[in-house]
């Protein structure tokens, strides 16, 4: 008995170290370093928690850190409008202001390009640029933002720089999602799932929440508001649509579920922390600019800056966010900018003051 | 050093291969030639076949092989049959139930059709294999203890499939047929019923899977520390209690006070195990039928504890005059 041992233990023994050492390689691969701190969020024992990864943080918030701004030469002289032809939305301002705004926009978006990427060299006045026609009704866009959904981004606001960051496209935008990409329709059909998408997280869920939930008005809603079926008609399918949307703010602002959520009833607001509101108001901000600004400009862009279903390029939360819960770790870069406020609503602050 | 104390482990005993016992008319020949194994043996009987494969068998493997080439088609053809993106991707790749608004009408194949032919295959496979291990347990004039614990399997298979589909009226509540696709339904399915912890049936059915775990390691463990003294022939310890016995039963009545037999720890472990699907098979039909948001059936019944308020003021900005929708 004891030769049959001795004859296999030596090299069962190496077997086993080595078999011990790959299950090991394999579960520590699931690990993050360094340990991951946990900041309590609501009532203890609930889960109510967010987790960081220092190490990670600290690359995102480098990578959030705001530009340098250019004083502002105040608002006495010429106005704009006066000096310059075919200014249609910034006319109200005195020239240094606009000249600032110009050359910080510039900066914000097309630093490399310079002036020339948006005009038609030496006529600055010449909208026969795509690029220029764009960002004159961006610059609309950011006044909205700024005036009108102050229930989302308070008094924070955002300029270009928030979601360009040095790029003429931002790097976070999306295009409607070509379900079926291949020729045949006889099997094979993944119902607009079931892909690595980094959309989702790298899950299986449906990879373009955006077209039904961002541009359309489709119910993000799934839970029915009694304890027994009172006509909720809201599917399991449905579910996985609303779960990827989720998937998606969570990712795009680095933050867990129950940084909104009170997990032990997602639908219950009395219990959910206040970022639950400000991000609702955020989808229905998402949704009006990609159907009052973006989608309209489809005509104005080339192709070759579209979709593979020649849509025109739309936002969501990762356009601004980019992993922060707050946009450029919540740096107030509109307070500088009050020509980014809407006309009337930057003329009531300066007269406040 | 380190010693099994098993004659079973430490020595393989080899000897001529066998068939098993006979049997009667109408059972089939044993298929394939069977074969001694080293490493089999290391882990259970070191001899390899002959497999009893019959009439049931037969049926069951080719429904099941219908089945699993046309999930797996599915799959292929949704890479573009590209063998090399069909294993990158073979975890999120998925056979998905037609969509709700089809109800349950027969949708075009690739919108659901195929999904509907395979649980035909699948499930028609499925209980053909139940009948085929209930058919093998009567003939080697067992009891039919295996086949009946398989049913309770079959049960929540069902109840997944085919029972709670057809209350809700629609195939889209099927489960897909998918690595990453079928848990991404589990979350989904728990999100959308209002949190299915506080379902009493799935706290239920997680005693018991958890249960069985224990058991089962419980049950193991004591059998090792006494198979020194044979404890590993339970059925003659049935019989005739030996001193492996009396030690395993001192040791629980010592340290827990009471102890189970030889013949009623396999009945606990028994019951432990058909009912983690018999009662998570219950939570699941009852999830949508009868009670559509567990969380506010919890509050309703006293079963969710109320926490303080953390966040006062937080309403619903939809109900807020003027919110946009």
């Amino acid at each position: 008995m004891n030769m049959t041992i001795s004859s296999s233990s030596g090299w069962t023994g190496r077997m086993v170290k080595a078999l011990g050492l790959t299950l090991a390689g394999l579960v520590l691969a699931g690990c993050e370093r360094p340990i991951p701190e946990s900041v309590q969020s609501g009532y203890r024992g609930t889960g109510m928690a967010q987790v960081y990864n220092p190490r990670l943080l600290e690359v995102k918030t480098e990578l959030n850190q705001p530009p340098a701004v250019i004083p502002s030469p105040g608002s006495e002289g010429p106005k704009a409008s006066q000096v310059y032809k075919n200014v249609k939305v910034l006319g109200n301002l005195s020239v240094g202001e606009f000249n600032r705004l110009m050359v910080s926009m510039t900066n914000w978006v097309a630093p490399k390009e310079g002036c020339a990427y948006c005009h038609a060299l030496p006529n600055f006045e010449d909208d026969s640029k795509y690029t220029k026609v764009v960002a004159r009704r961006m610059v609309e866009m950011t006044q909205h933002i700024n005036s009108d959904w102050q229930p989302h981004v308070a008094q924070t606001g955002v300029t270009c720089y928030t979601c360009h960051r040095g790029e003429p496209v931002p790097s976070a935008i999306w295009f409607k999602a070509n379900h079926q990409p291949y020729g045949s329709n006889f099997m094979g059909d993944k119902a607009g799932q079931n892909e690595p998408s980094p959309v989702v997280n790298l899950s299986s869920l449906p990879n373009d929440p955006f077209t039904p939930f961002l541009l359309g008005h489709e119910n993000i809603r799934l839970n029915g508001p009694t304890a027994l079926p009172s006509g909720n008609r809201q599917s399991i399918k449905q579910g996985e649509w609303t779960y990827g949307l989720m998937t998606h703010m969570s990712t795009a602002l680095g933050v867990n579920c129950t940084y909104c959520h009170n997990t032990q009833s997602f639908q219950n607001w009395e219990i959910s922390p206040p970022q639950r509101t400000t991000a609702w108001h955020g989808i229905r901000m998402a949704r009006d600019l990609n159907l009052t600004y973006m989608e309209p400009l489809t005509e104005v862009f080339p192709a070759h800056r579209k979709g593979p279903l020649g849509d025109v390029a739309k936002l969501n939360c990762a356009t601004c966010h980019q992993g922060a819960y707050k946009p450029l770790n919540g740096a107030p870069m509109a307070k500088d900018f009050p020509e980014l406020l809407k006309p009337a609503l930057a003329a009531a602050k300066v007269a406040a003051k | 050093m380190a010693d099994y104390q098993n004659l079973f482990t430490t020595v393989q005993a080899v000897g001529p291969v066998h068939q098993g016992v006979p049997l009667g008319h109408g059972n089939s020949p044993r298929t394939g030639q069977p074969l001694i194994n080293y490493w089999v043996g290391k882990l259970g009987n070191a001899q390899l076949g002959p497999i009893y494969l019959g009439g049931l068998g037969l049926i069951s493997l080719i429904l099941g092989l219908i089945a699993f080439t046309l999930i797996g088609m599915n799959m292929l053809a949704s890479v573009n049959y590209d063998p090399i993106q069909f294993v990158r991707q073979l975890f999120w790749l998925s056979l998905e139930p037609p969509a709700p608004s089809y109800g349950l009408s027969m949708p075009p194949l690739n919108q659901g059709g195929w999904f509907l032919i395979v649980g035909l295959f699948l499930t028609a496979s499925v209980l053909f294999w139940w009948a085929r291990t209930y058919r093998r347990a009567v003939e080697l004039g067992m009891g039919t203890h295996i086949a009946w614990a398989f049913a309770a399997a079959i049960w929540l298979f069902l109840v997944l499939g085919l029972f709670r589909p057809i209350l809700m009226g629609s195939w889209g509540e099927a489960v897909p047929y998918g690595i990453f696709s079928h848990l991404d339904w589990t979350a989904a399915f728990s999100l959308r019923y209002g949190n299915l912890f506080y379902n009493p049936f799935h706290a239920l059915s997680i005693v018991f899977l958890y249960g069985s775990a224990l058991l089962f390691a419980m049950h193991g463990a004591t059998i090792l520390a006494v198979t020194r003294f044979g404890g590993e022939r339970e059925i003659e310890q049935i019989t005739d209690r030996g001193t492996a016995s009396e030690r395993a039963a001192l040791f629980w009545r010592w340290t827990m006070g009471f102890n189970a037999t030889m013949e009623s720890i396999h009945r606990w472990a028994w019951w432990f195990a058909v009912l983690c699907p018999i009662t998570g098979g219950i939570g699941i039909l009852l999830t949508g039928t009868v009670v559509d948001n567990w969380y506010l059936w919890a509050i309703k019944h006293g079963v969710a504890p109320p926490y303080p308020e953390i966040f006062p003021g937080m309403v619903d900005p939809a109900l807020s005059t003027g919110a946009k929708p």
